[in-house]
């Protein structure tokens, strides 16, 4: 991935070198062209395409933002309800994600995610433990989590 | 122009302090540590994030000051409050602070038992 975008930069620069014009929108427009070549000969590469991941980068984010707004909707409407209705619970979720990186980011959405917070992460780091506040939809938690989040960080890490 | 740029503004800082003050609500009224954890980890981030962001486009719109500090103070902010919810909530169950009575299930309380006995901590 790395390489593709060294290749595009590289293409860029050829590209203002070419015209013997050197601004920033020259290189733009060298940027844009690299990129239709780079997408030209995506079979060549080993990886797939970088914007590909840049696209499910974005995606993540806007995942992200959604699940912190209604994380906050959610623990407003528990907190103001004159009778607290509370079902708390630890449970042990298993992941299928394998390196530290995305683990991290994986319990950092579990976080920010309606009534979940990640206390402990097991030392083989194969499953977290997630204290859920209203615990009669467990069920329903850890698929969200399943289809939802490790789905769009498996698509960010896949190669 | 100005009206938009006002409108957006207030809207903000109203919605970052309507989430303090859930926050801080939630903190006197949740029964335990780790209840507590959610309240104060998830409406103070969004809450404080509001507030930074109606400050960014004020004077933005209305002083036409650029300042991208307080956008690099968005996303620390962003990264670091879950996480420091997870290390509090997690050091407090090591150390043995007792979950609330009514809690329904509790998985992790086995694990943390057998790593302290792997571990040869009381």
């Amino acid at each position: 991935m790395s390489f593709q975008i060294l290749l595009n930069l590289f293409l860029a620069f050829l590209w203002m070198f070419l015209s013997s014009n050197y601004s920033v929108s020259r290189f733009i427009i060298g940027y844009l062209l690299g990129l239709v070549v780079i997408i030209a000969l995506r079979k060549f590469f080993k990886s797939r395409l970088y914007i590909d991941r840049v696209w499910a980068v974005i995606k993540l984010s806007v995942l992200f933002i959604k699940e912190l707004i209604l994380a906050n909707v959610s623990v407003l409407t528990l907190v103001v309800k004159p009778k607290l209705e509370l079902q708390p619970a630890f449970f042990k979720y298993d992941t299928k994600l394998t390196e530290e990186w995305e683990i991290t980011l994986l319990s950092s959405l579990i976080t920010l995610t309606p009534g979940t917070v990640v206390v402990h992460v097991s030392d083989d780091s194969k499953s977290l433990f997630i204290h859920v506040i209203d615990s009669n939809d467990i069920e329903e938690t850890i698929d969200s989590i399943k289809n939802s989040f490790e789905k769009a960080i498996l698509e960010v890490s896949r190669t | 122009m100005t009206i938009l740029a006002n409108i957006l503004v207030i809207f903000f800082i109203v919605a970052g302090l309507v989430f303090l003050a859930v926050a801080a609500i939630g903190v006197l009224r949740l029964p335990d540590l780790y209840t507590r954890a959610h309240a104060a980890s998830k409406s103070s981030t969004l809450g404080v994030m509001c507030i930074l962001l109606g400050v960014f486009f004020h004077f933005w719109l209305n002083e036409n000051h650029f300042n991208p500090t307080i956008l690099l103070g968005v996303l620390f902010l962003f990264i670091t409050g879950p996480v420091g919810a997870h290390i509090m909530s997690r050091s407090s169950y090591i150390a043995g602070v007792k979950p609330w009575s009514g809690t329904v299930r509790d998985d992790l309380k086995l694990e943390i038992e057998r790593m302290k006995k792997e571990q040869n901590i009381k």
